[in-house]
């Protein structure tokens, strides 16, 4: 049975495009069937952060307006052949989406897939609220700082209100996924630390992601950073998470640098 | 068994005294039969008309009309009733009242607001910044409480506010208020509990 998956946020620019494309890609080394779908209708980017950009005929809208058929508007990753996506327009706006035809392209979607990863607009407005909709389960995606954890408390609470899953009475399953992450910074006491981010939003963690130039390469590149260089901290951190979602017990570690930690190594010697 | 409202005159000022009275306690009258007691007032069929039509207008549906005259009554009045007895033990029917208090076992978050006029609201976890508990009664908060308490909302001024941790933007009883800034900084992050003495907001701390 299809999971359908919804990383949101509340707050934009927090890294839910490139947690989208990081975990889908992931899910999809691991064998499983992955239908990545762009819901930011209007300022569309996960397409570039996959690369394929140049390949868009059709879109969501056109799916649920009945331009296209769905299958005509899935695009096949060429890195990886269970990976698709499924583009949003950027001609159009939010109001393009109707709830019913959303319903029917995720019914759809879940029959062909393992899993389907909704990839939410930032704010709280139709693009992000129809995303959540039909999900079983969700990936709240924060940076430890105020503004980003106070966003994502107000979406969990949408989270619990507004889901198909939380109007039948039933409680939909929320990972928090914490990016941008300094350890160094932490320790400075310039970031919140996790333990509180925790605290204030009580939401299982599903893993940690270290601030990196390597997410910004790889967006720059078109390819999730699990593809671009899987041996990078913040790759090895979503390929944990990824693991997490399927169910497995993973320890939860911050990745760090290789030669970051070399360099340490070093210093302590010549100290 | 039946509600009586017996209007005195003037009937403007008897009208302002019943809304007054009804905004403190918001759907008193739901539900409930009403019957209309005119003895107190001299009034024509037309005016007993308007009146029964301006409760309406509140949500009072009149069942009955007393102590109205014969002559007085039109055929789309409601019916006359005669031998009423005061009730002696109202008890039964307040038993049967929802219990004053409500218990959320989840954590309330940013932008969603619990309003319960009917008593205390005891919270299981949590009170993010940007949510909003308002009781009739006390707030009792086991984790956190991070954004705004208002107690005592419907004029109860025992009412009181209980936190594990106190990071509240604001807390109030029964409209006197504090906010975070007002707050003596020596009170934050510690367990507290906020009450109403001669007029004055008080906190301390629990611990």
């Amino acid at each position: 049975m299809a999971r359908v998956l919804v990383v949101t946020s509340g707050k934009g620019g927090v890294g839910k495009t490139t947690s989208t494309a990081a975990l889908g890609a992931a899910l999809a080394q691991t064998g499983q069937s992955v239908a990545v779908v762009d819901f930011d209708v209007g300022l569309r980017n996960l397409d570039l952060i996959m690369g394929a950009e140049r390949r868009v005929v059709f879109d969501l809208v056109n799916v649920i307006q009945g331009v296209a058929k769905l299958p005509q508007a899935l695009i096949r990753d060429k890195r990886l052949e269970t990976l698709w996506l499924l583009p949003a327009s950027q001609t159009r706006d939010k109001d393009a989406l109707t709830e019913q035809g959303v319903a029917a392209v995720i019914n759809e979607l879940r029959g062909k897939f393992d899993w389907v990863i909704c990839d939410s607009p930032a704010g709280i407005e139709r693009g992000a609220t129809l995303a959540m909709r039909f999900a079983d389960c969700a990936v709240i995606v924060t940076n430890p700082e105020v503004s980003s954890v106070r966003d994502s408390d107000r979406i969990i609470g949408l989270l619990d209100a507004k889901t198909e899953m939380a109007e039948k009475g039933q409680r939909i399953e929320k990972h928090l996924l914490i990016t941008r992450y300094d350890p160094q910074r932490a320790q400075r006491g310039e970031m919140l630390n996790i333990e509180d981010v925790l605290e204030i939003l009580s939401t299982p963690l599903l893993g940690i992601i270290p601030e990196s130039q390597e997410v910004l390469r790889a967006s720059n590149l078109g390819s999730p950073v699990t593809l671009c260089n899987a041996t990078s901290a913040p790759a090895r951190a979503y390929l944990d998470a990824a693991r997490r979602l399927k169910g497995e017990t993973v320890p939860m570690c911050i990745p760090t640098e290789q030669h970051r930690l070399l360099s340490r190594l070093f210093g302590r010697r010549a100290a | 068994m039946a509600f009586v409202l017996a209007p005195s005159a003037p009937i403007a000022s008897w009208l302002a005294e019943l809304d007054n009275w009804s905004k403190t306690s918001p759907g008193f009258f739901t539900g409930k039969a009403i019957v209309l007691d005119v003895s107190k007032l001299s009034v024509n069929p037309s005016e007993i008309a308007e009146l029964v039509e301006t409760l309406s207008q509140r949500s009072i549906r009149v069942l009955g009309l007393e102590n109205a005259q014969t002559d007085q009554l039109d055929p789309s009045l409601p019916p006359l009733l005669t031998g009423g007895r005061p009730a002696t033990d109202p008890q039964p029917a307040s038993r049967r009242q929802e219990p004053g208090s409500m218990v959320f076992e989840h954590p309330i978050r940013s932008g969603q607001s619990i309003i319960f006029p009917h008593g205390d609201v005891t919270i299981l976890g949590s009170v993010a910044s940007g949510a909003e508990v308002v009781a009739g009664g006390s707030i009792h908060v086991y984790g956190a409480l991070r954004g705004r308490a208002l107690a005592g909302s419907t004029g109860d001024i025992r009412a009181r506010i209980f936190c594990n941790r106190n990071e509240a933007e604001l807390m109030s009883i029964d409209g006197y208020y504090q906010t975070a800034d007002d707050m003596d900084a020596s009170l934050r992050g510690r367990p507290a509990q906020c009450w109403l003495k001669d007029r004055v907001l008080s906190i301390a701390a629990l611990d």
